[in-house]
């Protein structure tokens, strides 16, 4: 990350005792227990880890000679694009027109920020109320207008469910953060640009996106590491990765082993991949992307 | 210098606070996934249980779902300071088995406590599922239900269907449900938890094999054979039956559950558990009847395969919660409190005193179909029906579960998808061997 | 907005309108589900308008009178302890990333790629995966059953961290340099400008990170056996039945709207703090 700032302050020990709290508290309550997670993925283990033995490197073997491990890394990247992509850009409409009325403004950003609230155990609950085949109030205006949805047996349909749970999800937390960017932007810009003449989308493009994009890069990041990461309980609460192997992402084939079928093995061996594959994918956005973001 | 008053006042004090420490509670942690109105009923089963007695407190705590309720047993034993008594749904048995030295077996807990206990007096298929092979008790059965078939007597009534009579057999339930979609029905058939009643439960009831060595309960080095003739020809009909639209997906688990009572499928296989629920939803006559069968399979009906959970004890705790946990597991078995359960939740009775002492007060008469699970249980077992004990048991789920809807969604042979379930099956159960080696 | 147009106008509040209808659709589900009684919920399909339960429901969500709730935990105890938990976490969060922001971006030392690196990691192995050596860990630090055990572990935040580097960088070097030439020195220049100038930055992080603390589930699940100090979505959760057991849906979803309050209230008044902020930061 090159991005430095060219005045800064000097101290030997004041920076080590700023980043002090955070180190212990990710030092303690992360590194500790995620060092002996990933050390169960040399290992075999029985779930109450009443006997333990060494393996090398066969559990990372077992993985890659499994096909449906190598289908699902398509999965994931079709998945994790579409609702990184997907998120960020509904959010930014919405944000910029949330920004732009005056009337309402409190209402629609209440309403639109408020479903970040709905507990994710509620909101899975949700969605299978409104996409339950032939019975969801969603499926069911579909089939009306002649779709037939069925996302139990088609993988199409299957993906289209778990990319939307999980772009509705971000839509309110990037709505927020973009409303927070947009915040930031003096008005005195945009009141200059508008009386040289410039029209509004000019002025989105030259003055308003750029001024963004910190936030934007910072979204992009924080949705892709999302889409890796935490979309698990999505899928869990409705196709469970199902029809077959078709919704099974990466991530959820490491709570599934790791948390139900209690493999600690072979999901702690998923885990070093899956984490490897998104530190090179943050790494090369941070050496690419950023160079265009204006600080 | 001492009176007599002060030393009689000195007895006295002395006297009351040994009383007090010698009935110094001890609390029995219980851990459980029960929520809901079943989380009421565990909260008064240890009311009732902490009510008769003084010397222990059954205290009881949810912990989620299975897994959920599974995984915070096992950080805590790792971590030193597991419950005393932990709920594990069926498919973790064994999970609790394998693991040398984590659990207590019950037969082990009740026999040294010194108490009364009769292994005998226990439904035999019930039990079985939680017993060794050499009779000792390892877990007690808890909430246990077994596969049973709901019908909609009012769908059967406009398809022309005579609503006393339940399709006994598969044939007839194929039979049944081409004239309940030609009558408009859109979902004739469905099921839940599809791998536990179309083959787990199905090859009990057919007397045949699921898995080599009695289903696993012989050893850890069973493997798997539910692509016999006899699965094969079942999962061929359904196989059919759906490109007919006779029989319609809805979903892994128990997301099926919800369409029968509501009325969106008409007939549907599934746990017994429901009964309250289709109780207090339907708004329609609804029937209960055994699950059906090949009339042509020797040895069918046999019995069911139970599913639920079971409560297990766990290793590591001090001495004197053990009796504590004995007493409270007599008291669970006593005939009132299994047919006072029995009753409110439609759980099996895991004691042949209880189903008596039920049957007797009539229960059975004011609400027809509540005995058809029961039927289904009381009786001898064979070697292939007495229960299933796998490892890596969920995983084997799963891998049905997906084998299967490749044949609901055209996109594999039955053969095939058996097959292959098989195939993959047998690969988590070598994991399971090796990881295990006892 | 600078200039009138009407059009762009009426096309705004178009896009809204319908931004709103789905984004909050699933919320007015919740709303009219807790309007009814648990058998209309079930049947084919549910009803989009609300009924006449409203009161009945959620007076006995608040007050546990009904049976199916599974749990003698009452309500209100539940939401103290999320609200001390989402108050711990957000407030614990947002203080040390600060810290830790201003250390990475405003000073050169030793091992800072790591550092920041090391902290951005901590978003990619999810608490499922670590979930036994981390519970041992609190368990050997007798953290078990109490605030510190709810709220410690989730305190560590690369999203903050990250949030504030992002944010630190677009600040003016002309800034540093005046306090500087004032005499004032980092922690100076810390409180007295960059805090007050993060303010949105700040309030957006309090409602997200709030919200994430207050629908924590999983980890108060296991470190805690101890019913009453369950915080609100696990009662959520609990009602939701295991097994085959009638769903009292209708009390399910009273009690997620009731859940949903606070938050909702934090999100009002952190937009008054948006435009606060907004006025005060006019550069």
């Amino acid at each position: 990350m090159a991005i430095e700032k060219r005045v800064v302050f000097r101290s030997a020990w004041l920076p080590w005792l700023l980043i002090g709290p955070q180190a212990v508290v990710i030092g303690v309550f992360f590194f500790w227990p995620a060092a002996q997670a990933i050390l169960q993925s040399v290992q075999q283990q029985d779930a109450f880890g009443t006997s333990t033995e060494w393996v090398g490197l066969a559990n990372f073997e077992r993985i890659f000679s499994d096909p449906s491990y190598l289908a699902s890394f398509r999965t994931t990247a079709v998945f994790s694009l579409l609702v990184a992509v997907g998120g960020i850009a509904i959010s930014l409409v919405l944000a910029i027109f949330a920004d732009r009325v005056i009337r309402g403004a409190l209402a629609y950003k209440t309403l639109l920020i408020w479903p970040y609230a709905v507990a994710p155990a509620v909101a899975g609950v949700l969605w299978l109320f409104m996409f339950a085949p032939s019975i969801g109030v969603v499926s069911y205006a579909l089939r009306r207008a002649g779709f037939d949805w069925n996302h139990l047996l088609d993988a199409n349909d299957a993906m289209a469910l778990i990319v939307m749970a999980a772009v509705w999800k971000q839509i309110s937390y990037n709505f927020l953060f973009f409303l927070a960017g947009l915040n930031s932007i003096p008005k005195s810009l945009i009141e200059a640009a508008a009386i040289d003449g410039a029209r509004p989308w000019r002025r989105f493009w030259t003055i308003i996106f750029p001024l963004l994009s910190p936030t934007t890069f910072f979204l992009l990041v924080i949705n892709i590491v999302y889409a890796f990461f935490d979309t698990f309980g999505i899928i869990d609460a409705s196709t469970e990765g199902g029809p077959g192997k078709d919704t099974a992402v990466l991530v959820y084939k490491v709570y599934y082993d790791g948390f139900k079928a209690l493999d600690l093995g072979g999901s702690a061996a998923q885990s070093v991949v899956l984490m490897l594959i998104v530190v090179t994918l943050t790494v090369l956005q941070f050496r690419f992307v950023e160079k265009k973001v204006n600080y | 210098m001492r009176t007599k008053s002060s030393s009689w006042l000195a007895a006295a004090v002395l006297s009351v606070s040994l009383c007090g420490a010698a009935h110094a509670q001890v609390e029995i942690q219980w851990w459980h996934a029960m929520g809901g109105p079943l989380g009421d009923w565990v909260n008064d089963l240890a009311k009732g249980f902490n009510d008769s007695q003084k010397d222990y407190k059954v205290v009881p705590t949810y912990k989620g779902t299975y897994p959920e309720t599974l995984t915070a047993g096992i950080a805590a034993f790792r971590a030193g300071n597991a419950p005393d008594i932990l709920q594990v749904f069926e498919v973790g048995t064994a999970t609790m088995m394998a693991s040398k030295g984590a659990i207590v077996p019950v037969g082990k807990v009740m026999k040294d406590s010194g108490l009364k206990f009769d292994p005998t007096g226990y439904v035999p298929a019930v039990a079985g599922y939680y017993t060794a092979p050499n009779g000792q008790m390892l877990s007690l059965p808890f909430n246990s239900s077994t596969t049973i078939f709901y019908y909609n007597k009012d769908a059967f009534k406009a398809a022309g269907l005579d609503p006393e009579k339940p399709p006994a057999t598969w044939p007839e339930v194929a039979l049944a449900a081409a004239k309940l979609k030609a009558s408009g029905q859109a979902c004739p058939f469905t099921t839940s938890w599809i791998s536990w009643t179309q083959l787990e439960s199905f090859s009990a009831w057919h007397n045949v094999e699921f898995a080599s060595k009695q289903n696993g309960l012989g050893g850890i080095d069973a493997r798997l054979t539910f692509n016999g003739p006899v699965q094969l020809r079942h999962i061929q009909n359904l196989e059919n039956m759906a490109k007919q639209g006779l029989f319609v997906y809805k979903g892994r688990d128990n997301k099926a559950d919800a369409t029968f009572p509501s009325g969106e499928c008409a007939m549907m296989t599934g746990s017994a558990g429901l009964y309250g629920n289709v109780k207090k939803n339907a708004k329609f006559a609804y029937g209960l009847a055994p699950l059906p069968y090949y009339p042509d399979v020797p040895g069918a009906p046999q019995n069911t395969v139970i599913g639920g959970a079971s409560l297990w004890v766990m290793s590591g705790r001090p001495a004197d919660h053990y009796k504590g946990v004995a007493t409270f597991f007599n008291y669970l078995s006593s005939p009132e409190v299994q047919a006072a359960s029995h009753k409110r939740t439609g759980y099996l009775p895991i004691t042949m005193a209880s189903y008596k002492l039920t049957d007797s007060s009539g229960f059975y008469k004011e609400n027809p179909g509540t005995d058809v699970a029961v039927n289904q249980m009381i009786r001898k077992v064979t070697d292939k029906s007495r229960g299933i004990r796998l490892g890596n048991f969920l995983q084997i789920r799963t891998i049905v579960d997906e084998e299967l809807e490749q044949v609901w969604g055209g996109k594999k042979s039955a053969k095939d998808a058996l097959d292959t379930a098989v195939k993959r099956g047998n690969e988590q159960l070598e994991r399971f061997q090796a990881a295990n080696k006892s | 907005m600078v200039e009138r147009r009407p059009i762009l106008d009426f096309v705004s509040h178009a896009i809204l309108l319908v931004g709103v209808a789905i984004v909050a659709f699933p919320v007015y589900l919740t709303f009219v589900a807790s309007t009814h009684t648990a058998t209309e919920i079930v049947q084919t399909p549910m009803p989009l308008l609300p009924g006449d339960q409203l009161v009945h429901n959620y007076l006995a969500a608040l007050t546990g009178s009904e049976k199916g709730q599974g749990s003698g935990a009452p309500v209100g105890r539940m939401m103290w302890v999320s609200l001390v938990t989402a108050l711990g976490i957000s407030l614990g969060k947002i203080a040390i990333s600060l810290l830790s922001a201003f250390a990475i971006v405003y000073f050169r030392f030793p091992f800072k790629q790591l550092v920041f690196w090391a902290i951005f990691v901590t978003l990619m192995l999810p608490v499922e995966v670590r979930i036994f050596p981390t519970y041992q860990v609190i368990s050997d630090l007798h953290m078990l059953n109490s605030y510190a055990g709810l709220t410690v572990p989730l305190i560590a935040s690369a999203t903050a961290t990250f949030l504030f580097r992002q944010f630190f960088l677009t600040v003016p070097d002309e800034l540093v340099e005046a306090a500087r030439v004032d005499g004032a020195g980092p922690m100076r220049f810390f409180k007295d400008v960059l805090v007050p100038l993060s303010a949105t930055s700040i309030a957006a992080l309090f409602v997200i990170q709030f919200i994430y603390g207050w629908n924590q589930y999983l980890w108060p699940l296991l470190v805690t056996t101890n019913e009453s100090m369950y915080p609100v979505v696990i009662g959520i959760k609990r009602m939701i039945a295991g097994g085959d057991a009638t769903q009292a849906w209708n009390l399910v979803m009273a009690t997620a709207i009731l859940a949903m309050l606070p938050p909702a209230l934090v999100v009002v008044l952190m937009q008054k703090w948006f435009v606060k902020g907004l006025v005060d930061t006019e550069k």
